[in-house]
């Protein structure tokens, strides 16, 4: 496996992360109702947002060159 | 005697040498960290129910900062990116990009281990206090007006040791009261008490470090030895960018494929923490 392949498993891996932070994150608020939680929510919301576009961009600068 | 394949692919195997040799020991890595991850989650399922420190060994929670931590993962997530993009400027033949690339990427290393030892400064100054009365607190302490330092170990603080030295109070700045998920419960001063405590009413004290709890032992192992692997990484991927950046001029191709293998040393290592973070500072 070449970096190029590890690095788009590890944007994903990323994503999961930032997803799940934002649930827990989430579920955090519903239980204290501290805005601080909801806060983080949005964040880790908005950076799986932008870890899917950065690894779309990734993908098409790096297009020719292999993923072995 | 010229090393074959150091650049060009072996025709069974596909890879060339140091590719086949950085998965082998990233297998190993794997094994190591895959066996203290199994350690902490039976030791997590295993302990008793209850709230950490009133249920001496419950699992404690809410005890790591988790801004500090979101932000460290943060800074290991730019350093993946710069590692790879550094890889790919050099595919593209420019080499000035592959330098500031690689330079970002160290000062990443170094910006996470800064904020880690910080955090490992709090945790050798955060105490758990169980009194005469039978009640356990937790705070930072102060003894004779000086906060314990993580890197002087004559620092640390016993009832034995205060006793030793005569000291008859200290200070403690009171952690806001907690409900069992770790979260400050509702209504709870987000400020921190400070009390003064009769050390004649103390019957244990111990810093958050290893000794104290099982929890603070594997957390300790894990995190120091995921610092260990941040701080090699650093240190080869710091020589590939200035000392080690000869060889671009007579063999480009090596150069490329050790840059590949550091950057994928790297991914491992920042896989890890993506790990290690919801395990240790979430559940």
């Amino acid at each position: 496996m070449s970096l190029k392949a590890f690095h788009i498993v590890f944007v994903a891996a990323s994503v999961i992360l930032m997803a799940f932070l934002s649930g827990w994150s989430f579920l955090a608020y519903q239980e204290t109702h501290s805005m601080e939680y909801l806060v983080w929510s949005l964040c880790a919301a908005i950076s799986v947002v932008g870890l899917v576009i950065y690894g779309r961009f990734f993908l098409r600068k790096l297009r020719n060159i292999s993923f072995l | 005697m010229e090393i074959p394949y150091t650049y060009k692919p072996r025709p069974d195997t596909g890879l060339y040498n140091a590719k086949v040799g950085i998965w082998l020991f990233l297998a190993s890595e794997i094994m190591l960290f895959g066996a203290l991850f199994s350690a902490y989650i039976l030791l997590r399922v295993s302990a008793p129910v209850g709230f950490w420190p009133d249920v001496a060994l419950a699992w404690p929670r809410g005890l790591l900062n988790i801004p500090i931590g979101t932000f460290n993962t943060a800074v290991l997530i730019t350093s993946s990116v710069t590692v790879v993009l550094a890889w790919a400027a050099l595919k593209m033949n420019n080499f000035a990009r592959f330098r500031v690339y690689m330079v970002i990427t160290v000062l990443c290393a170094f910006a996470f281990l800064g904020i880690k030892s910080f955090e490992y400064n709090d945790k050798f100054s955060h105490y758990v206090i169980r009194l005469q009365d039978g009640k356990a607190l937790t705070g930072h302490i102060e003894v004779d007006g000086k906060h314990p330092r993580f890197w002087n170990f004559s620092d640390q603080w016993s009832v034995a040791k205060l006793a030793e030295q005569k000291v008859a109070k200290i200070k403690v700045e009171v952690d806001p009261e907690r409900d069992i998920n770790g979260h400050p419960k509702k209504g709870a001063s987000h400020g921190h008490e400070v009390r003064e405590i009769a050390v004649s009413d103390i019957v244990s004290l111990g810093s958050y470090t290893p000794a104290t709890h099982p929890f603070f032992a594997v957390y300790f192992l894990i995190t120091a030895l995921h610092g260990l692997h941040v701080l090699g990484g650093a240190l080869v991927l710091g020589y590939f960018a200035f000392p080690g950046a000869k060889m671009w001029k007579s063999n480009p191709e090596q150069f490329i494929n050790r840059i590949e293998v550091g950057g994928l040393f790297w991914h491992f290592v920042d896989l890890v923490w993506i790990f290690l973070f919801p395990v240790v500072y979430l559940l």
